[in-house]
């Protein structure tokens, strides 16, 4: 699937939920199941400090598509890492370069991403399409 | 107290997330009351002038009211004199003037700063930045795991190199009261000056610095009902003589050639450039509303209401609270199981509850504890038991969400 259409599966399951505790009980589901990142990777070096929640994020390049493996300390930001991880990982980098994230804003969860929340993720976005970019170069 | 204070409040009473507002981050910062607001906005109507170098009858009327409030002040810390007290923007602009001018004067190669292991950020880099330039270094009063002062340490920790002890009087993650007086008795028989970082006591208790004692006291308007950008250094008369002059300007000096200057007399050495005179009227404002509420009748409400949040925590079970000293401000820390102190808050905060979360600018101390932070609630006088029960319900529901 395309990043485009994973976010637009994102916001049909979302449009589910009647109040904020369904979605957040679902955010909270989802940080649970995440595929967590190999216990090796989870280093200085992949730690991307949000200054409250830590995410670790790793990156790998296979077949054209950048592969990320990503953990956190904090659920709730563990789920929407989770989501980031869904759209972006298994895409090339042309497409993770270029693509914006509306969705967040469409799943009512945009005040995740202000960067004065403290919680990695504007980092972590960051640092996924700096990835993206180095991978391209390197082709 | 009069009943109703809430409405004072205008911020109060609105809705977040459709829920009522229940604020309890006031150790970060305290809501404002009417008068406060009130007395600005008429500053900036009827007399906003620049002070002290007008003939002009404004400027005359402004002077007058920004040395009223500074003799308020004076009176509000009980101080000696007026002159002792220096407007700043608050506690961490007050510190880095202490730490600047004294580390300049006298601190030299090899000496040495006492800071205790509970101090906000604002009480260390100061310090670090001036005992770098110095060579100077710095030494630690350790905390017992209860959250007190280990002050057993603290001969042993005086040496002859000691020029300065830096301690917090009540602390914004444990809520500890610390004992200044037994501080400033044993530095003073070495000789050794006090600085008392005075921004989480203000609000809570009576201050009077003369009993305590200490050489420099700080702390910040808008903690205590006032506005952002207010607060005040005090020093004694000896020490604001010794010491150099911090920032530079107009207002602080008395003549100025090429050659060299001249620096005005106390207060004014220390007060460079134009004040920011609504802030120190707003935070006179906010220290009478707190008067005029009854201090006494404030400080054991509060005193109740912490000991009632206290007890409904620990009946809830699986809770953690960081600071257990025997005397507390309204500050409590505490980790709900083995949850993220960062899960609580967003969804405490979802349903209308305002706490902070993290190291509240305390890392040396959640470092001692070994913890990435706690959830810190925090009380003023217009919070309400109703409003702690209802966060009780929604910490239960929070504990749900995360197990
Ligand atoms: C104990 C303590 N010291 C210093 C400060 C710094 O105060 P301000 O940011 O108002 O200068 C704070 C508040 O954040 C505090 O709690």
């Amino acid at each position: 699937m395309t990043i485009q259409e994973i976010s637009e599966q994102i916001v049909s399951e979302f449009s589910l939920f009647g109040d904020w505790m369904d979605k957040y009980n679902y955010l909270i589901e989802l940080g649970k199941s995440l595929p967590m990142i190999e216990e090796k990777h989870k280093t200085e070096n992949n730690l991307i400090s949000g200054c409250q929640s830590k995410v670790w994020l790793h990156a790998a390049f296979e077949d054209g598509k950048v592969i990320f493996t990503a953990d956190s300390d904090a659920l709730v930001t563990k789920g929407l890492v989770s989501l980031m991880i869904r759209v972006f990982s298994n895409q090339s980098p042309r497409e993770i370069i270029q693509a914006d994230l509306d969705f967040i804003d469409k799943i009512g969860l945009k005040e995740h991403l202000s960067p004065t929340r403290a919680n990695g993720l504007v980092s972590m976005i960051k640092q996924m399409k700096f990835y993206a970019m180095a991978f391209e170069m390197k082709g | 107290m009069k009943q109703n204070v809430r409405t004072d409040f205008p911020i109060l009473a609105q809705q977040v997330y459709g829920k009522p507002l229940i604020y309890f981050d006031n150790a970060a910062t305290t809501q404002k009351p009417n008068q406060v607001l009130e007395e600005v906005s008429r500053y900036y109507r009827e007399d906003n002038s620049n002070i002290h170098r007008g003939v002009h009858y404004l400027s005359q009327k402004a002077t007058v009211e920004f040395e009223e409030a500074r003799k308020f002040l004076r009176d509000f810390i009980h101080a000696e004199k007026e002159h002792e007290i220096i407007f700043t923007r608050g506690t961490t602009e007050s510190i880095n003037l202490v730490a600047s001018s004294f580390g300049e004067k006298f601190l030299q190669p090899g000496d040495e700063i006492l800071l205790t292991a509970m101090e906000h950020h604002s009480n260390i880099v100061p310090w670090q930045l001036v005992c770098e330039k110095r060579g100077a270094s710095i030494k630690i009063i350790p905390v017992t795991p209860e959250g007190e002062l280990d002050l057993n340490q603290l001969p042993g920790l005086i040496s002859e190199r000691t020029r300065l002890i830096a301690v917090t009087h009540a602390s914004n993650v444990l809520g500890t009261v610390n004992p200044i007086k037994t501080i400033t008795t044993l530095a003073h028989q070495h000789d050794i000056p006090v600085l008392v970082d005075g921004a989480q006591a203000v609000p809570h208790l009576t201050v009077d610095v003369q009993d305590l004692d200490c050489d420099f006291y700080c702390f910040s308007g808008h903690k205590v009902y006032g506005p952002m950008g207010s607060g005040i250094l005090y020093g004694k008369e000896q020490w604001l003589d010794a010491l150099p002059p911090y920032h530079g300007g107009g207002e602080m000096i008395k003549e100025v050639r090429f050659s060299g200057s001249t620096y005005n007399e106390l207060p004014f050495k220390f007060e460079a450039g134009t004040p920011d005179v609504p802030a120190a009227l707003g935070m006179k404002a906010g220290l009478k509303y707190l008067l005029d509420q009854g201090f006494e009748e404030v400080i054991r409400y509060e005193e109740a209401l912490l000991q009632y949040a206290t007890r409904a925590l620990l009946n809830m079970g699986d809770i953690r609270i960081i600071g257990t000293a025997r005397e507390k401000v309204g500050v409590i820390s505490f980790l709900v199981g083995n949850s993220h102190p960062y899960d609580v808050g967003t969804l405490l905060d979802k349903m209308g509850i305002a706490v902070r979360t993290g190291h509240h600018c305390a890392m040396p101390l959640m470092e001692w504890y070994s913890i990435p932070g706690t959830v810190r609630a925090s009380f003023a006088l217009y919070n309400t038991r109703e409003e702690v029960d209802a966060f009780i319900a929604a910490l239960q529901k929070v504990k749900q969400m995360l197990a």
